[in-house]
């Protein structure tokens, strides 16, 4: 009996964040609503795409063909499952801004995100805020978790990779077998689970592959660094200090750049449609966002201002773009 | 002669040429990845990689990566 009557009843009063609903985020999500957890608050920027249906386990055919926001999705689903757990999903894209005020009140946060920079920004904002931290990664047959942040004496994430070398800052752009999300998202889920349930927590880092039969797990308790600004005495929170995230990105890993919405006009969707209607294709709309296509590009103006402009890297390409369709 | 590791938990035969960490690194493709490395139950610090890969040696190694 891992967890037991009182067990059941702790995590019954437990809130998690999950920062993602990507492939870990929908099958971390899955067993902890399942498991009965109190509450849980799911966010992502981005909406269902049939590329991620064969890892992503809370999406259908139907959510891809509605364009749905993964948020949205997930938490119908999720409700659907079971519906005494409070779940709230949000679209809004994670940056230095907003994170600290959407993880205050949830007891853990479990990272889902699909690149190193946001899982940082996470870092920071969790060992800030002092709340335990359940890092997972995969790519391809391989995955890896890292809890920590019950004693302040084991180290973050950010100790464990001391110096950040450009290439690990992108995201892996190889496809991802669902067993091996499947078996991170499970150690994760794992870890979460007992922690809210005993307390306990074991800060070790290990991996799996699941192609190979490799696994592995080390002792890392050793590598804190008195000196590391994510989590010593004198922190810095680089990553929660960076610039804001509303400048326009390219995405990690994809062919797509991220614009926002001029402040100095008004959004409104519907008004949005009405206005590009006779000059895009393929317009598809619902409350969360508005897809279609222009010139060649797949166009998506989500309600909190954000535009993406897939097909394309090119930041002066995507502006040009946004610029004739915004007027 | 050959040399015989366990890496991750699987038998492991060491290619020829390969003789310290940062071969084995390199071997892998893993050499430009962050990554934590444990031979013989401890860590092997950043600037110890040339240390030597011996015969029997249990290593472990955990590269980070970034999806999800
Ligand atoms: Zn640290």
């Amino acid at each position: 009996m891992p967890i037991g009557k009182n067990g059941q009843e702790r995590l019954g009063k437990s809130a998690v964040f999950i920062l993602g609903a990507g492939a870990l985020g929908s099958s971390g999500a899955e067993m902890l609503v399942r498991a009965g957890v109190g509450k849980v608050t799911i966010v992502d920027r981005d909406y269902v795409e049939w590329s991620n249906l064969h890892r992503q386990q809370l999406y259908t055919e139907q959510d891809v063909a509605e364009r749905l926001p993964k948020a949205i999705c997930a938490e119908r689903r999720l409700t659907a499952i079971n519906s005494d757990v409070r779940i709230c999903g949000i679209v809004t894209d994670v940056t230095a801004e907003n994170i600290q005020s959407l993880i205050a009140g949830h007891d853990v946060l479990l990272d889902a995100t699909d690149n190193m920079e946001t899982r940082l920004l996470a870092n920071d904002a969790a060992c800030k805020m002092g709340l335990p931290f359940f890092m997972g990664a995969c790519v391809g047959s391989y995955g890896l978790t890292f809890p920590f942040g019950v004693q302040t004496q084991q180290p973050c994430l950010h100790c464990l990779l001391e110096t950040l070398p450009a290439q690990t800052m992108t995201c892996d752009t190889a496809g991802i077998i669902s067993p091996a999300v499947v078996t991170t998202a499970a150690r994760q889920a794992a870890g979460v689970l007992k922690y809210l349930a005993t307390g306990e927590m074991e800060p070790k880092l290990e991996s799996a592959d699941m192609w190979t039969g490799e696994r592995s797990s080390i002792d890392v308790s050793g590598l804190k660094k008195s000196d590391c600004p994510s989590c010593s005495e004198h922190a810095s929170y680089p990553f929660l200090t960076l610039g804001s995230s509303i400048r326009p990105a390219v995405l990690c890993g994809r062919d797509t750049v991220q614009l926002s919405w001029p402040r100095n006009k008004r959004l409104e969707l519907p008004l949005f449609v009405q206005s590009v209607r006779k000059v895009v294709s393929n317009l598809v709309h619902n409350p969360y966002l508005v897809a279609c296509e222009y010139h060649g590009h797949r166009i998506v103006l989500f309600h909190d201002g954000r535009m993406l402009v897939h097909g394309t890297k090119s930041i002066t390409t995507a502006e040009k773009i946004a610029s004739e369709l915004v007027g | 002669m050959e040399k015989v590791i366990k890496l991750n938990g699987k038998k492991y035969e060491v290619p020829k040429g390969v003789g310290t960490v940062r071969q084995l690194l390199d071997h892998l493709d893993l050499s430009d990845r962050i990554a934590v490395i444990e031979k013989n139950q401890s860590i092997v610090p950043k600037g110890a990689y040339e240390e030597p890969v011996n015969d029997k040696d249990q290593i472990e190694i955990i590269h980070f990566v970034g999806g999800g």
